[in-house]
Order: C-alpha cells, then sequence, then structure tokens
C-alpha cells in the first residue's frame, strides 16, 4: 500500500522566514481582526488589485522557471503562501486557478509561444484562468463531454457545445477548454479529447451567469456558438488531453484550500466563545477543531513535499480534501452547538453573518474539484480495490 | 554506519522478529496471562529494546522519533510486551542519568488523583501510595515512577522500583488483557540511588511522552487493520464477486484509510515533538485525533468484516481491542481537546488564532532530554 504512503513533511527554514514576509504583507494589506463579509460573493473574493501587488511580491508563479515570469522556489514555499493568504481570508479567486493549475498545465504541455505568451502575465498577478471541463450531461464522468472541436479547412478549429458551473468565467481572461475532437474506442472512452487555449474574449462565447444558493452569481454557463480557435490554441496533443487532464485536476485537488475555506468561521467561534474563559464544553469543541487542523496541515505539507521531490501524490491529495472538507462541513454544527445564534448574511453581528456565509457554501466543498464519492473512489483504486 | 541506515536496519531487524513470534497463539496466550519469553528474548537479542540508549551503553543510539517508530511497528503485530513502555522507561533513565538495564520495564502513567510520597529512610528513602494502572507491572523488571519528595516541598523525583519490591501488585487489564495493574508500596524501603531529580521532566512530560507512545501504536494497530480489511474485502465473495468490489464496502474503506493516514501523520507529529520537548498542544493534538481515528477506523474494520471479525478466533480483534484501550490512556479527548482548547481560545482574543495553530508542531526546541 505504498501509494497510500505519507512522506515526512519537509522542515524549511526559508520557508518560515518567507512565511513571517508573507504575513507582515498581509496584515499591511488586510489589516488584523474581523473584517467585513466580502460583497463580490464567493469565499474569499475577487481581487485583481490584490492580484497584482502578490505578483510584484513574487508570490505568483512561484515555482516556474524564471524565463516564464516564474520564481524557481520550492513547492513547499509556495504552499506556505497559500496557506497565509488563506487563513487570513484573502481574496485570492482572481489569480487562484491561474496560479493553482492553468499555469501548472501549460508549462507541462502548452507550446512554447503559449508559454511566452501567458505565464509571464499569470505570475504578475494580471492574467486569470477559468476551467472548462464540467457540462451540463458530464460532471463526475467527464468522459461524457460534449462539446465539439471540429478542424476547419484553412485551419483552425470550431466549437460548438456547452460548459456549465464554470467559476468566474466572466471575469477570466481565458478559459482552459476540454472537450472532444475524436471519437472514443472501443479500447479506449478516454479517447479522443483535446484541450484548448481559449481567449474569453473569442466571438461566439456567450456567458450567462448562474445565481447559487448564497445569492452569488459567480459561476456560469458558458455556450460556444461556431467559435473560432487558432491551431495554437491547442495544448499539448490533440486527442492526447485525458491524461493531461489528470494530472490537471491532481493539482486542483491537492492544496491547503480543502480545509482552509471557513477558517474565517473557526477565528470567529473561538473569538466568541473566548471573551472571559472559555467552558470546558467550548474548549473541548475548539481543541476538536483545532487538532484536526494540526493534523491535516502536516498532511497537506507532507503533500508539498511530494511534489518538490517529483512523485504523484494523487491518492494523498484526495484523503487530505475528503478528510477536510468533512472537518469544514461540521463546523457550523459545532458553532450551534455552543452559541445561540441565528444566521443572518447581512448581519452586524459577527458570527451570525460568518457562519450563514458557510453554511451556504459549505454543500458545495465535497462537490466541487471532484465529489466526495469520486474521491473515495480514487482511494479505493490506491487499496486496489477497483 | 549511518543513522539512515541504521534506522532501516532495526526496522527490517524489527519486522522479522515481530513477525516470527507474534502469530496467534502467542496473542491468545498472553492474554491467558503467560509471558511471551522468546518474543522478549528475541526483541532483547536483537538490540531492540536498548534502540535508544548510547552506543557506549550498549544500544543503537537511535533518536527518540527513530525508537517510537519501532514501537509503532510492534503494535502492527499486537506484540504483547511492554516493548513501548521499555523504551519510554529508557527515555526518563537516560535522561535522569540513571544507568539502564536489560529487562522488561514500565513507567507509572501519572494518573490523576494518584500520589505517591518519597521519605528519606537513613541512607535510603521509603516510598508509600499506589500508581494506578501501570502496564504490564506484573511482569516488569523495574517500574519507573514519579514521586514527590516529602521534605523537599514535594518536588518531583524520579524513582526506580526493582521486582519484588511493591507491597502489592493488584492485576487489572484494558480490553485487549494487556496488563494495567495498580501497584501499592507500604513504605517501601529503596536505595539511595534509586531515586534522582529529573532535569526537566515533570508530571505534564510524563504524561505527553505516554500519550505519544499510545499516538503511534494507534497508527500501527490501525494500519494492521486496514490491511486485513483490503486482504478480506478481496477474497470474501457474496452476490457472485468479492465484497471490496461493491462501491459502498469500497467508499468505507477509503475512509478507513484517510483514518489510518490521519492517525500516522499524528504519530509522525507526536514522535517528533516527543524527540523535541514534549509540546504537550502537538502531542495532545495528536492523541486526540489519532483516538478518533481509533474509533472510526476500528468501527469501519468491523462492518466490513462480518460475523467473522466479531469473532475471537479471526485476528482482527486484536488489533480493535487494543485500539479500544489505546485511545484512552495517557488521556483520551476529554483530558486533551480543553487544553489545546483554552490556548486556542486565548490566541483568538489577540488575534493570533493561526499563527497559534500553524506554529504546533513546527518548533523544535531542544529536548531537555538532550537527545537528538
Ligand atoms: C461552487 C462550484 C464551482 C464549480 N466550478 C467549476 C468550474 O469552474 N469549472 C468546472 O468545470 N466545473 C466546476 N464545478 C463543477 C464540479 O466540478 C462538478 O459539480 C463536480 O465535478 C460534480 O459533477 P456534477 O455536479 O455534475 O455531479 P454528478 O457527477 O452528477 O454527481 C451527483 C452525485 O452522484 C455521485 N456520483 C457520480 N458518479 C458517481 C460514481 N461513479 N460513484 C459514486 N457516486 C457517484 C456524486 O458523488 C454526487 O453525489 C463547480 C461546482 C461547484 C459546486
Amino acid at each position: 500500500m505504498d501509494a497510500l504512503r505519507f512522506a515526512p513533511p519537509p522542515i524549511s527554514a526559508e520557508a518560515e522566514t518567507l512565511r513571517q514576509e508573507v504575513r507582515a504583507f498581509l496584515r499591511e494589506e488586510l489589516g488584523t481582526g474581523p473584517r467585513p463579509r466580502d460583497r463580490s460573493g464567493t469565499l474569499g473574493g475577487f481581487s485583481p488589485a490584490f492580484s497584482r501587488r502578490l505578483g510584484a511580491r513574487g508570490w505568483l508563479g512561484m515555482t516556474w522557471p524564471k524565463r516564464y515570469g516564474g520564481h524557481e522556489r520550492s513547492y513547499l514555499e509556495r504552499y506556505v503562501v497559500l496557506e497565509e493568504l488563506l487563513a487570513a481570508h484573502a481574496p485570492i479567486n482572481a489569480h487562484n486557478v491561474a496560479d493553482r493549475q492553468s499555469g501548472p498545465l501549460l508549462l507541462r504541455f502548452g507550446t512554447e509561444e503559449q508559454r511566452q505568451a501567458v505565464l509571464p502575465r499569470i505570475a504578475a498577478g494580471e492574467c486569470y484562468f477559468c476551467i472548462g471541463m464540467s457540462e451540463p450531461d458530464a460532471g463526475s464522468d467527464l468522459a461524457g463531454v460534449r462539446t465539439r472541436a471540429v478542424p476547419v479547412p484553412g485551419g483552425g478549429w470550431r466549437v460548438n457545445g456547452t460548459k456549465i458551473w464554470t467559476s468566474y468565467a466572466e471575469r477570466c481572461h481565458y478559459m482552459i477548454l476540454f472537450c472532444r475532437t475524436g471519437e472514443r474506442t472501443e479500447q479506449d472512452r478516454h479517447a479522443g479529447f483535446t484541450q484548448f487555449l481559449v481567449d474569453m474574449k473569442t466571438p461566439g462565447i456567450r456567458i450567462n451567469p448562474i445565481r447559487n444558493i448564497a445569492g452569488d452569481r459567480n459561476f456560469n454557463e458558458v455556450v460556444f456558438e461556431d467559435v473560432h480557435l487558432p491551431d495554437s490554441a491547442v495544448i499539448g496533443t490533440p486527442g492526447n488531453a485525458w491524461r493531461q487532464l489528470t494530472s490537471e485536476l491532481a493539482l486542483e485537488r491537492s492544496g491547503p484550500d480543502r480545509f482552509l475555506a471557513a477558517f474565517k468561521l473557526f477565528v470567529t467561534l473561538a473569538r466568541a466563545v473566548g471573551r472571559g474563559e472559555p467552558s470546558e464544553r467550548a474548549a473541548m469543541a475548539l481543541g476538536r477543531h483545532a487538532a484536526n487542523m494540526v493534523v491535516l496541515r502536516r498532511m497537506s505539507r507532507s503533500v508539498a513535499g511530494m511534489l518538490q521531490a517529483g512523485e504523484d501524490p494523487v491518492v494523498q491529495g484526495a484523503m487530505v480534501k475528503d478528510l477536510g472538507t468533512t472537518l469544514e462541513q461540521g463546523l457550523p454544527d459545532v458553532v450551534r452547538q455552543l452559541l445561540a445564534v441565528e444566521p443572518d448574511l447581512d448581519s452586524d453581528e459577527e458570527i451570525a453573518s460568518a457562519i450563514a456565509e458557510i453554511i451556504l457554501h459549505a454543500p458545495s466543498f465535497s462537490i466541487r474539484g471532484g465529489t466526495r464519492e469520486i474521491l473515495r473512489n480514487g482511494i479505493a483504486r490506491g487499496l486496489g480495490l477497483r | 554506519m549511518s543513522d539512515d541506515a541504521l534506522t532501516r536496519l532495526l526496522h527490517d531487524t524489527a519486522e522479522r522478529v515481530l513477525a516470527d513470534h507474534c502469530d496467534r497463539q502467542v496473542l491468545a496466550a498472553a492474554e491467558e496471562g503467560a509471558w511471551p519469553e522468546p518474543l522478549w528474548r528475541a526483541l532483547e537479542e536483537s538490540g531492540l529494546t536498548l534502540a535508544l540508549a548510547p552506543e557506549a551503553a550498549g544500544g543503537a543510539g537511535l533518536s527518540v522519533g527513530d525508537a517510537l517508530g519501532l514501537v509503532g511497528a510492534a503494535a502492527r503485530h499486537a506484540a504483547p510486551v511492554p516493548f513501548g513502555e521499555t523504551v519510554f522507561a529508557t527515555w526518563l533513565l537516560l535522561g535522569a542519568g540513571m544507568a539502564t538495564a536489560p529487562g522488561p520495564m514500565t513507567v507509572a502513567p501519572v494518573m490523576r488523583g494518584d500520589r505517591l510520597v518519597l521519605e528519606r529512610a537513613g541512607g535510603g528513602w521509603r516510598l508509600t501510595g499506589t500508581a494506578r494502572r501501570v502496564p504490564w507491572a506484573r511482569h516488569a523488571a523495574r517500574v519507573v515512577l514519579l514521586a514527590e519528595a516529602a521534605e523537599d516541598g514535594g518536588r518531583p523525583m524520579l524513582v526506580v522500583v526493582p521486582r519484588g519490591t511493591a507491597g502489592e501488585v493488584r492485576h487489572g487489564a484494558n480490553l485487549a488483557m494487556e496488563p494495567r495493574d495498580d501497584v501499592r508500596f507500604d513504605g517501601t524501603v529503596l536505595p539511595a540511588e534509586a531515586a534522582v531529580a529529573p532535569a526537566g521532566v515533570g508530571p505534564a512530560a510524563m504524561r505527553a511522552f505516554g500519550a505519544a507512545l499510545r499516538i503511534v501504536q494507534i497508527a500501527g494497530a490501525l494500519a494492521r487493520a486496514l490491511e486485513l480489511c483490503v486482504a478480506y474485502a478481496q477474497q470474501r465473495v457474496q452476490f457472485g464477486r468479492p465484497i471490496g468490489r461493491f462501491q459502498a464496502v469500497q467508499q468505507n474503506l477509503a475512509a478507513l484509510a484517510s483514518e489510518a493516514a490521519a492517525a500516522a501523520a499524528a504519530a509522525g507529529l507526536a514522535a517528533e515533538a516527543a524527540g523535541a520537548g514534549c509540546d504537550p498542544l502537538a502531542i495532545g493534538a495528536a492523541k486526540g485525533r489519532a483516538a478518533e481515528a481509533a474509533s472510526t477506523g476500528a468501527a469501519i474494520a468491523h462492518q466490513v468484516h462480518g460475523a467473522i471479525g466479531f469473532t475471537w478466533e479471526y485476528a482482527l480483534n486484536f488489533s480493535t481491542r487494543r485500539l479500544w484501550s489505546w485511545r484512552d490512556e495517557f488521556g483520551n479527548e476529554a483530558e486533551w481537546y480543553p487544553q489545546l482548547g483554552a490556548a486556542m481560545a486565548a490566541a483568538a482574543a489577540e488575534d493570533r488564532l493561526w499563527s497559534a495553530i500553524s506554529g504546533i508542531g513546527m518548533a523544535a526546541s531542544p529536548s531537555p532530554q538532550g537527545s537528538r
């Protein structure tokens, strides 16, 4: 069962020095103590200005080669920056997808031209990406994707189809589009897919916002109607995108984002029960949550170390996400059993708005980026059961 | 030989010795009260029991963390001997500058309400009081315990009591029938060299080190339970296929695997902390989380096995009964979580909750024991 092994997390003095720099930066940017809810919706917020300032500090594209605007730092250092941003509830949604998965995808499979055109801008915090995987009839089972690109005589491709749940489609510059370009074969139901680098300003792309249960409108339906893409938009080898998709999903799933989404609620809870002395019951609950976080952090740092060592900790990432989302989804009930509070997004009472936000977003934690069941299928595969 | 190579060698040796000596008969006989002398002798002769002792004292000079790794391996095999307790006692003796010696040792677990008093008597000492639930006391050549020095304002003293000196050993056991004995001392007379003032180790550090032992043991037992489950799910056929092909079973086993991984991470955290000052927040977090993993994991392991897992005959219970015991020994969630939670509340009141959480298990402070 070596596929399930977590390596001991690396210890790095540079990373801890960096952590202090990031903290100082965030204190400056965001202040300390409670902040009002970000009205832009979604946990965290979308702030191009903030993303650019991060880029200027050299904290985006951190592990990439310098010739693409990167900083050639370790995965562990990137991990430290990311977890500090998440814990501070910083507005990272503008750059996060590009920095986390689209950039690395292009670095690995993209053409030189694509890398030159895009990576330095991502690292500068100026260029944002959305994920074009899900469709109305293809969620967990992405092999069911129907959006299709066909080669056009005289060059380029024509795309038709509909993507859905595309986060921030209207505010992103590019999409990595996963679509069909050929047929599946008898032997391989994963054959015939291609990924494209799509400029979101290309004519024929229509974006329809979808309102979520929290009232936000930041995921979308994205309709492609005879959209013409140049040959230079192909990422990697046509027909070969399934393998690329798998490595992109691994990047999407392995980070600390998966157990620090509701951290703000924990902070608010600890502050609320800690005024004076916490009761034994409250201290017990705080201790339990903190203990779970401490252990998850260790697992997550271990994943960062394994990435650094060139390993492929896919199952480990799934475990961290499964445990982390389960823990965070339980947090509203922890709060409710300790404090008499009625959730209200717009309340002036900090705990009431914080819990409202998490109650309404929590269902998505174990759906987006791979559902709990799909992650567990992957873990079971790691156990040799599938 | 490099440290790494030595650690690996000892690990391989341990695996071999444990696999040879921890079969079902040995485990069952131990539960009936037999002492598995061949197992203990094999552990001793291969240098495992002295893993922590410096090379000059005939030991392997392993770090605390690496020695705890061996304890985890023994737990995976449910080895029915006080191997971890002997490592614990060795750690205490070395730290206090006392001599180590062969033979099984144990440590009194510093239970709340236990009071052991040490008075001067002639050139030596007189020990009075009861140590409750001392692991393996009836089989231990020496019991190491913490007592208050009556003439010295109650300051803690580390005391080594050889076998046969205690007034009365009342037998008790945990759910896995591992001995947990109450040991009573009625003015037991001890020589002067039997007690020293420990350097930097008080009741809290003792409790924390003991918790670290149980954490690595939980991780070992849970790893074993997972192995048994996966093997069984591949072999047991119902409805015309191995039950491991059913998705409901797969999903449960995936959850068990994640709990086992969390316990292993807790073990890593505890092993590091035990080697670096026994931070009660780090070890407390790890003990609580490992205990939760034990609870969730054992339940899934039994569910997957059906009735066979409920039998005495099948091996699973040797792991799960240990899990159900170890999760409470040296403190369960009720003991460790409130301490941690109070520290978190205090940090939150000063707007530094994240720095408190992210600092746990990161500070490699030098060990008061001076071990590397
Ligand atoms: C907030 C949010 C943001 C998102 N952002 C994006 C985005 O930017 N880009 C993008 O492409 N997608 C995005 N998604 C979509 C997300 O990736 C999908 O929702 C997810 O992959 C699940 O697909 P589905 O919703 O179609 O559910 P389905 O796949 O239809 O699943 C429904 C239920 O069936 C279960 N199920 C399905 N297959 C199996 C199986 N084999 N075994 C056991 N159970 C199974 C699932 O676990 C789930 O419980 C987002 C989703 C959310 C909620």
